[in-house]
C-alpha cells in the first residue's frame, strides 16, 4: 500500500497501479478514453490529465496523463486543478470538432461512453466553426454495425481485437488525421470474438446490428442477471427485453469467469427466444382441436402420469431446477441423461475426476493467470470461445511477466509491454485433431486422433512422475511430450484442459493424470473439461444412465409414458435410436420451447420458457452453479418454467388436490435431497425473499420510459405491473436504487456513468473483483491433502485402417449450437455441411477441395462436399457438428468412402 | 306553547338550519370568487344554487371507506359528535320572539357545554384515522379549543353582568335600548376571535391545515363521513354568527317595518359573510403564534375587560 | 390589527372589480401561438417524417406517456415504427418538444380534447402526424447529422468535409 494525496486529501492505495487506476478505485471521477481494464494504458487520449506536484510545496506542479502514472508513496496530485479540468475539457472539445450531430439516430446514445464523458467535463457548446471530417463505412457482417464518422481515433478496438482478440482483419489505416478504423475492404469480421467491439468502442462506431432491428436504448431495457447457455463457460450476461421481446445481450463483469468479453455466439445467440418458431400452447396431437389450456392439458396427464411407467429424458441444456423437477416426479430410477452412452461414460468420468477433489477446477481468472497451458484433444476456440480467449490472455500475460522480469515498467503499460515481448508467447502447448486459430500463439502444436493424444498426455504424466508406467511414443510425439513434461515442470501455475468433445474417456484421464503429476512441483494446478453444452455438467452430476438404457428399458416395459424435457433427442442420438424410443413409448410428453424433430413425436406438446423468461440454475464446467433469472413475463401465459410445468405435474400424478406453487430454490433443495452430491446448490444466489434495506431491486432502471403508454392501445388503463415471486427482482423500476449486490446485478449504471464503463463503480479496484463478489457456487471441493490415484490403463495407439476413416466431430463456433442457430447473423456464418480429411488421405483418391464424396456410416449414406485440412491426421475424417439439418452421426465409427464426384 | 307547536319549531329550526348549512357551500364559494375576481359556480340551475345539489350527491355517491387501519367505531362516531353537538348548541337560541326551541335560564352555559363537546370529534376523528397527519390536527385541534374556550366564555361574562341574565333571551330584551356591542367592544371582538378559533375556520384552521398537514383531522375520510365535518364547520358558522346578533347585536331587535325574524336573518348573514371575508382575505398563523397569542394577550384583555365591566357595573349601581 | 382590517376591506372591494373569468365554451381564450397544448409530430421541408425514434421525449416524459419503437427503412433512415401517445395521460408538460432534438414533435394552441371514452385519448402516430414543419420550418436532421440515410451522401451535409480518402497519402 502506498500514501498518495489527491486534492491534498490522503489516500491508501495499491502500489503498482496507475494513477487513473487509483482514482477510479477510489470513486474519483476520470474522464478517459483509451485506457481500458482489460487493455492497460497507452496514454493516446490525453483525456485523464491530472495534476502531480513535486512536494506538498509544490503549488506549481505539472500536467500528466494519470493513466501513464505510477503510484508513489507520497504523491502529491490534483483532479479538481483549474488548469487540468481545462486541459480535460480543450481535449474533449477537440475530440467533438469532427464528432458528427448523431446521436438522435445512434445506437450508443443513451449507454454511450463520450456522452458521459464530454458532461463530466463539461464541454456544451461547440466553438468550432469549420467542416467535420467524414468517413466511408464498411459492411462488417451481420453482427457489426460501422460508423466510421464518430471515431474519436481513441484505438482501443484495434487494441482489443488484434493484440488481445487476436483478430487480424480489423486495423487502423491511413495517417494523421485520416486514420481509419476497419478492414482492408468490406467483410465479415473473422474473429468470434468481434462483438466486444461494441462495448469496447467508446462511442457508436461499432454497434450492434441485431439490436438495430429492434432498437432500444439502454434505459428502455428491463434487464436481468442471466448466463450464457450456448456453452459450457456460462459467462455472465446481461439479457434486456422491450416490448415482449428480448433485445439484446451484454456482458455482465465477473472477476471469476468472462471478466469484459463475450463470444459472438453467446452475445448474438439469443435471437431464438424471438423466433415464430417457438411452442405456443400446449398441444395434445390427434385430437379435433389439438391446441388446448392448461385444465384441459393437466386433465388429459392425469391418465398419462397414472397407471404408467413414467420414464424421464433429462436434458443437458435444461436447469437444474428442470431436471431436478423431472427426477422428482417420475423418480429417480427412471430418470435418464438425454444423451448418448458414450457422452454419459466420458462426462461421468469428468465428475469423478473433479469429485475426487485432487486437483482445483480451472476457472477462466485462472487460466489467465496461468504460466503454463495445455489443451489436450479439445477443440477450444470452437466448442468454448470464451475459455480460448483465456489462454490467449495467459500466454500473452506470462510473457509480458518473463519480459518485465527485472525491469522497472509497470504491467498496465501496455506500449512498453508489447514493445519489450515482441514476438515472445507463454507456454501453450495444443494438441487437438485439427488446426485451431490458438496455434499460432502455442509453443507446441499437435494434430493427432483422440488416442494417440491421450498417449501424448500419459507419456507427459510419465515424465513428471516417473512412477508411471513408460509409455512408448514414436518420435515425432516423444519430443513435444519432453518439451511440454518440461514446460509444466518450470510452471508455477499450470492449467490442463481436456473436454468431452470427441467422445473420448481416456483424454480425460491423461489430462487428470497429467495435472496430478504437476502438483509435485507447482505451486497451483488448475485443471478444466470443457462440456458440451450450458448444463451438461448438472445433467452429468445427476449421475443418471444414458439414452440407449432408456430406449432398452421402453423395449422390456409396455405402458411408458416417456417425459422429454427441453432436448431434440434427434440431435443427441442417431435417429435410429431415437425413433426406436418413440416407438416404444406409449405416450410422450415433450416440454420443449421451440419446434424440433423431438417434438414432431411428441403426443403431448408443452410450450417451455426460454432462459429469458424462466428463471433457472446451470452448472458450468468447472461445477460452478450460477443463477440466470427471468428477464421478462412473457405475455403468452402457457410458456413457463419447464420445472413449473413439471411441479404442477405432480400433484396431477399423486392424486393429491394440493396445489402450490414452487420457488427455484425450493426445487433446488428437493435436489440436493434427491442427490446429496449437490449439495450446497441452493446457496448458488441469496434467496426470493433477499431485499436492501426492505426493498426488491429493479429490473428496470429508474429512467424506464413509455410505461403508460407501451400497453394502452390495448386498453388504456394500465394493467397491474407483474409480479415476481422467485426472485428478489421487480419487473418494473421500482425498488432499491442503489447498487447491487454481485450475483443481482441487472444492470450497470452510476450517476454520470451511463456506458458500460460504470462497471468501475461495482469493482473493488478497475479491473479486479465486484464489491462482494458471489460469483456463483462451486459444486467440486478441493481437498488439500486427497493423494492422487494415477490411471495406468494407457490406450493403444491409434492405427489407420485401410479404406476406412474414424470420423470425429468438428465443432464450429456459429451452428454447432442448437438455440444460437436460430439467430439470423449466425445461421448466416455456420458453413454448410463438409466432410474434412487430411491432405495425405485425399491424395491418394485425388480429392481437391469442394469434391463430393458420399460416405457410408452403418448403413446410412451421405454425400458431402470435402474440405482438405492439412492439420488432421491421417486416417482420421472430421464432420461439422450439430449443424441446423445435419444428423446426428455415430463419432468415432468407421466410415467408407462409396463413391466419389471430383 | 303546545306540543304540535313545539314539533313544528324544532322540525322548522332544523329544516332550516340544515338547508342553510348546505347553502353555505355555494355561498361561501360564490363570494370567494368574487372576492378573488372569478365568477364562481355559475352552471348548475340558477345562479348555481345547485351545485350544493350536486357536491350532496357526489358526496353520497363517493366511496365511503374506512381505512382498514383505522378504529372503525370511533371513526364512524366522531363525524356524528360534530354535527349533534353543533345541532344542540341551536337549541338555546332565540330566532324571534316565542321561536325557540328550548328557552333554558342556563342558555349561554349550555351553548358553552355544547360548542367545547365539538372537540370530541376532532379528537376522536384524529385517533381513530391512525395517521399521523390526522392526530396531529387532533392535537392541535384539542389545545386551541381549550385555548380559546376560556376566553369565550369570559367575554360572554361581561355580557352576562350586564344583562344580569344566562337566559338568551332575557340577554336579547335587555338590548332593547342599547346593543351590546357599545357596551362591551372588547367582549365582542375576543368573542368573535373565539368563535372562528372554535368553529376552526380559517385563518384559524390550524387543525386541518391543508397546506401542512394535508386536511389534518379528517385526512382519512371521505363520502358522507366528511360530508358530516364539512356540514358540522358550516353549521358552526351559522352558530357563532347566530350568538353574536343574539349576544351583541341585540337578536331578532330592529325597526318595526320588519318582522323580527327577519331581522335576525339578515345580521346573521351579514355575520357569516363576514367569516367568508375573513377566509378570503387574512392568511393562516403559525400554530405556536396562535396559541401564545391566545394565552399571553388574548387572556389579559379579557380578564381587563372582566373587571373593568364588573367595576362600572357595580359603580352604576353604586 | 388596522391592517387586517384594510385587508378585509380591499378584499370586500373586490366585489365590484370587473371578473376575470372567461366563460368557455361560449367564450373562448385566445391563446398565443407557442402555447403548449395538443402534441403532434412534424415533417421535415422534405416531406419525410421528422421523427427520428431517438426515445428522449419518451425518456423525458415525466408521467411515461409516450412510447415508440424505431425502425429503419432501406437507405438506413430512422422513423418510428409506432408512436403513441397516452393523452390520457399527458400533463402538457412540454418536456418533449424540449427534448426533442429534431423539431419532430411540437405542442400546438389546440387543447380541446376532452372525450367521453379514455381509450379515444390513446393517439397513435397516425392521429399525431400533421403535414407541417410546424413552428420550426426549413430543418431537416438528416442533412445535419453525419450519418447517411438517404438524404444526404457522406461528406454532403452542411457542414462536411469530402469523405476521407483511406488510400491517399497526401496530407
Amino acid at each position: 500500500m502506498s500514501t498518495i494525496y489527491i486534492d491534498n486529501k490522503q489516500y491508501e492505495v495499491k502500489a503498482g497501479k496507475n494513477l487513473l487506476e487509483a482514482c477510479l478505485g477510489l470513486g474519483i471521477d476520470l474522464p478517459y478514453f483509451c485506457w481500458h481494464p482489460a487493455l492497460g494504458s497507452v496514454g493516446a487520449c490525453r483525456q485523464c490529465a491530472v495534476k502531480v506536484f513535486k512536494d506538498e510545496n509544490d503549488t506549481h506542479g505539472r500536467l500528466v496523463m494519470s493513466c501513464m502514472e505510477s503510484i508513489r508513496d507520497g504523491l502529491h496530485l490534483s483532479v479538481s486543478d483549474k488548469t487540468a479540468k481545462a486541459f480535460r475539457s480543450q481535449v474533449i472539445e477537440w475530440l467533438m470538432t469532427n464528432h458528427p450531430h448523431d446521436c438522435p439516430v445512434c445506437d450508443e446514445g443513451g449507454s454511450c461512453h463520450l456522452q458521459d464523458m464530454t458532461v463530466m467535463t463539461g464541454h456544451d457548446y461547440r466553438r468550432y466553426h469549420y467542416k467535420k471530417r467524414t468517413y466511408t463505412n464498411q459492411y462488417l457482417g451481420p453482427f457489426i454495425h460501422h460508423e466510421m464518422n464518430r471515431c474519436i481515433q481513441c484505438y482501443r478496438c484495434v487494441r482489443y481485437y488484434h493484440e488481445y482478440a487476436g483478430g487480424k482483419d480489423l486495423n487502423v489505416f491511413a495517417a494523421h488525421n485520416h486514420v481509419y478504423f476497419g478492414r482492408e475492404r468490406d467483410g465479415i469480421l473473422e474473429s468470434p470474438f468481434s462483438g466486444n467491439l461494441v462495448e469496447v468502442c467508446p462511442t457508436g462506431v461499432f454497434t450492434d446490428k441485431t439490436l438495430r432491428e429492434h432498437y432500444t436504448r439502454k434505459w428502455d431495457l428491463t434487464t436481468a442477471p442471466s448466463v450464457c447457455n450456448h456453452c459450457s463457460v456460462g459467462c455472465n450476461t446481461i439479457a434486456g427485453e422491450r416490448y415482449g421481446q428480448l433485445r439484446c445481450i451484454t456482458n455482465r463483469y465477473n472477476s471469476q469467469v468472462n471478466g469484459y468479453f463475450l463470444c459472438d455466439r453467446g452475445r448474438f445467440g439469443y435471437e431464438f427466444v424471438n423466433s415464430a418458431n417457438r411452442i405456443t400452447q400446449p398441444l395434445i396431437r390427434n385430437r379435433t382441436v389439438e391446441a388446448v389450456d392448461e385444465a384441459v392439458l393437466m386433465d388429459h396427464l392425469r391418465a398419462l402420469l397414472t397407471n404408467h411407467t413414467l420414464i424421464g429424458i433429462g436434458s443437458p441444456r435444461a436447469s437444474m431446477e428442470s431436471n431436478i423437477a423431472l427426477m422428482q416426479l417420475v423418480g429417480k430410477e427412471n430418470f435418464y441423461q438425454g444423451i448418448s452412452d458414450n457422452a454419459v461414460f466420458v462426462e461421468k468420468r469428468i465428475v469423478e475426476v473433479m469429485q475426487s477433489g485432487v486437483i482445483k477446477t480451472a476457472s477462466l481468472h485462472d487460466i489467465q493467470q496461468s504460466d503454463a497451458i495445455v489443451i489436450l484433444g479439445e477443440d477450444l476456440w470452437n466448442t468454448a470461445p470464451v475459455m480460448a480467449l483465456a489462454v490467449r490472455q495467459g500466454v500473452m500475460k506470462t510473457a509480458a511477466h518473463q519480459a518485465l522480469q527485472n525491469r522497472a515498467i509497470a504491467e498496465w503499460h501496455d506500449a512498453a509491454v508489447k514493445e519489450l515481448v515482441q514476438q515472445e508467447k507463454g507456454f501453450l502447448a495444443n494438441c487437438t485433431v485439427s488446426s485451431s486459430p490458438l496455434d499460432e500463439i502455442s509453443s507446441s502444436v499437435m494434430h493427432k486422433a483422440p488416442e494417440d493424444l491421450a498417449r501424448l498426455g500419459f507419456a507427459i504424466a510419465q515424465r513428471l512422475n516417473m512412477v508411471l508406467p513408460v509409455v512408448q511414443l514414436n518420435d515425432d510425439m516423444s519430443t513435444p511430450a519432453a518439451v511440454i513434461a518440461a514446460a509444466l515442470q518450470k510452471a508455477k501455475r499450470p492449467v490442463i484442459i481436456s473436454g468431452a468433445g470427441y467422445y473420448n474417456e481416456a483424454l480425460i484421464r491423461a489430462a487428470f493424470d497429467i495435472a496430478a503429476a504437476c502438483k509435485a512441483t507447482a505451486e497451483e494446478v488448475h485443471l478444466a473439461y470443457v462440456m458440451p453444452e450450458c448444463n451438461s455438467m448438472g445433467l452429468a452430476m445427476m449421475q443418471a444412465s444414458g439414452f440407449e438404457n432408456a430406449v432398452l428399458r421402453t423395449s422390456r416395459v409396455n405402458n411408458v409414458t416417456a417425459i422429454v424435457l427441453e432436448n431434440d433427442l434427434y440431435r443427441n442420438v442417431p435417429a435410429q435410436i431415437a425413433d426406436v424410443f418413440f416407438n416404444n413409448c406409449q405416450h410422450c410428453i415433450v416440454l420443449d420451447s421451440l419446434h424440433n424433430a423431438t417434438t414432431q413425436h411428441a403426443d403431448v406438446l408443452i410450450p417451455a420458457a426460454s432462459f429469458a423468461e424462466a428463471d433457472g440454475t446451470l452448472v458450468n464446467y468447472e461445477g460452478r452453479a450460477q443463477r440466470f433469472y427471468q428477464v421478462f413475463v412473457p405475455a403468452n401465459k402457457n410458456m413457463q418454467e419447464s420445472w413449473k410445468w413439471l411441479m404442477k405435474m405432480q400433484p396431477v400424478q399423486t392424486g393429491s388436490a394440493v396445489e402450490r406453487s414452487y420457488h427455484p430454490e425450493e426445487v433446488l433443495a428437493m435436489g440436493e435431497q434427491l442427490l446429496p452430491r449437490l449439495s450446497g446448490i441452493t446457496a448458488v444466489a441469496p434467496p426470493r425473499n433477499f431485499r436492501v434495506n426492505g426493498q426488491p431491486l429493479p429490473r428496470a432502471p429508474h429512467r424506464y420510459s413509455g410505461r403508460t403508454a407501451m400497453l394502452s392501445n390495448l386498453t388504456v388503463s394500465e394493467p397491474k405491473p407483474k409480479q415476481d415471486y422467485d426472485s428478489p427482482f421487480t419487473f418494473t423500476m421500482e425498488g432499491y436504487s442503489g447498487m447491487p449486490p454481485s450475483p443481482l446485478i441487472p444492470f450497470f449504471w452510476s450517476p454520470g456513468w451511463n456506458s458500460n464503463q460504470a462497471v468501475n463503480k461495482y469493482q473493488e479496484e478497475p479491473g479486479g473483483s465486484l464489491k462482494n463478489e458471489h460469483a456463483g457456487k462451486l459444486l467440486f471441493e478441493y481437498k488439500q491433502d486427497a493423494t492422487p490415484v494415477y490411471f495406468k490403463d494407457i490406450p493403444e495407439a491409434f492405427m489407420v485402417r485401410h479404406e476406412k476413416w474414424l470420423l470425429l466431430p468438428q465443432y464450429e463456433v456459429f451452428g454447432s449450437e442448437e438455440l444460437s442457430a436460430y439467430s439470423k447473423g449466425i445461421s448466416e456464418l455456420s458453413p454448410s455441411p463438409y466432410a474434412a480429411l487430411s491432405q495425405l488421405d485425399a491424395d491418394p483418391l485425388s480429392l481437391v477441395n469442394g469434391s463430393l464424396i458420399t460416405v457410408k456410416i452403418f448403413e446410412q449414406v451421405y454425400e458431402l462436399p470435402v474440405r482438405i485440412n492439412a492439420a488432421i491426421p491421417k486416417g482420421v475424417m472430421l464432420m461439422p457438428a450439430g449443424l441446423a439439418g445435419m444428423p446426428v452421426m455415430a463419432w468415432n465409427s468407421w466410415v467408407q468412402i462409396i463413391s466419389i464426384r471430383l | 306553547m303546545s306540543a304540535t307547536e313545539h314539533i313544528l319549531i324544532v322540525v322548522g329550526v332544523l329544516f332550516v338550519l340544515l338547508n342553510i348549512a348546505a347553502g353555505l357551500i355555494w355561498v361561501e364559494r360564490r363570494l370567494l370568487a368574487l372576492w378573488q375576481d372569478r365568477l364562481g359556480p355559475n352552471r348548475a340551475g340558477p345562479l348555481g344554487v345547485l351545485i350544493v345539489l350536486a357536491d350532496t350527491l357526489k358526496l353520497f355517491f363517493k366511496e365511503d371507506w374506512i381505512p382498514p387501519f383505522a378504529d372503525k367505531w370511533v371513526f364512524i362516531l366522531a363525524p356524528a359528535i360534530v354535527v349533534g353537538s353543533v345541532l344542540l348548541s341551536f337549541v338555546v337560541i332565540p330566532f324571534a320572539p316565542g321561536i325557540v326551541v328550548a328557552d333554558l335560564n342556563i342558555g349561554i352555559l349550555f351553548f358553552l357545554a355544547m360548542s367545547s363537546l365539538g372537540v370530541y370529534s376532532i379528537v376522536l376523528g384524529g385517533w381513530a384515522s391512525n395517521n399521523k397527519y390526522a392526530l396531529l390536527g387532533a392535537l392541535r385541534g384539542a389545545s386551541q379549543m381549550i385555548a380559546y374556550e376560556v376566553f369565550m366564555g369570559l367575554s360572554l361574562m361581561g355580557v352576562v353582568m350586564l344583562s344580569g341574565s344566562f337566559n338568551l333571551g332575557d340577554i336579547v330584551a335587555a338590548q332593547q335600548n342599547l346593543w351590546f356591542v357599545v357596551t362591551q367592544p372588547v367582549g365582542f371582538v375576543i368573542f368573535f376571535i373565539a368563535g372562528i378559533a372554535e368553529t376552526h375556520r380559517l385563518p384559524f384552521d390550524i387543525p386541518e391545515a391543508e397546506s401542512e398537514l394535508i386536511a389534518g383531522y379528517h385526512a382519512e375520510y371521505s363520502g358522507m363521513k366528511f360530508g358530516m365535518f364539512f356540514i358540522g364547520e358550516y353549521l358552526g358558522i351559522t352558530l357563532i354568527s347566530a350568538m353574536i346578533v343574539t349576544l351583541f347585536f341585540g337578536g331578532w331587535l330592529g325597526p318595526a317595518f320588519l318582522p323580527p325574524l327577519a331581522w335576525f336573518v339578515i345580521k346573521l348573514f351579514f355575520f357569516i359573510g363576514l367569516f367568508i371575508l375573513l377566509r378570503a382575505s387574512l392568511p393562516r398563523p403559525r400554530y405556536d403564534q396562535l396559541i401564545s397569542y391566545g394565552w399571553k394577550i388574548i387572556l389579559a384583555i379579557v380578564l381587563a375587560n372582566l373587571l373593568i365591566t364588573g367595576a362600572i357595573a357595580l359603580w352604576l349601581r353604586g | 390589527m388596522i391592517s387586517h382590517l384594510r385587508t378585509m376591506w380591499l378584499v370586500f372591494l373586490h366585489l365590484f372589480k370587473k371578473k376575470v373569468t372567461i366563460e368557455y365554451p361560449e367564450e373562448k381564450a385566445e391563446l398565443h401561438p407557442r402555447y403548449r397544448g395538443r402534441i403532434v409530430l412534424t415533417k421535415d421541408p422534405d416531406g419525410g417524417e421528422r421523427c427520428v425514434g431517438c426515445y428522449l421525449c419518451a425518456v423525458a416524459c415525466p408521467v411515461d406517456c409516450i412510447a415508440l419503437q424505431a425502425t429503419e427503412d432501406e437507405n438506413g433512415r430512422r422513423y418510428p415504427d409506432f408512436f403513441r401517445i397516452n393523452f390520457s395521460r399527458c400533463i402538457f408538460c412540454g418536456y418533449c418538444e424540449d427534448a426533442c432534438p429534431t423539431y419532430a414533435i411540437q405542442l400546438i394552441p389546440d387543447f380541446e380534447m376532452a372525450d367521453y371514452n379514455r381509450q379515444n385519448l390513446v393517439f397513435e402516430k397516425e392521429d399525431l402526424l400533421i403535414d407541417s414543419q410546424g413552428k420550426y420550418p426549413g430543418y431537416n436532421f438528416y442533412r445535419v447529422a453525419g450519418l447517411e440515410a438517404g438524404v444526404k451522401k457522406k461528406g454532403e451535409g452542411e457542414n462536411e468535409e469530402k469523405p476521407v480518402d483511406v488510400h491517399s497519402l497526401l496530407p
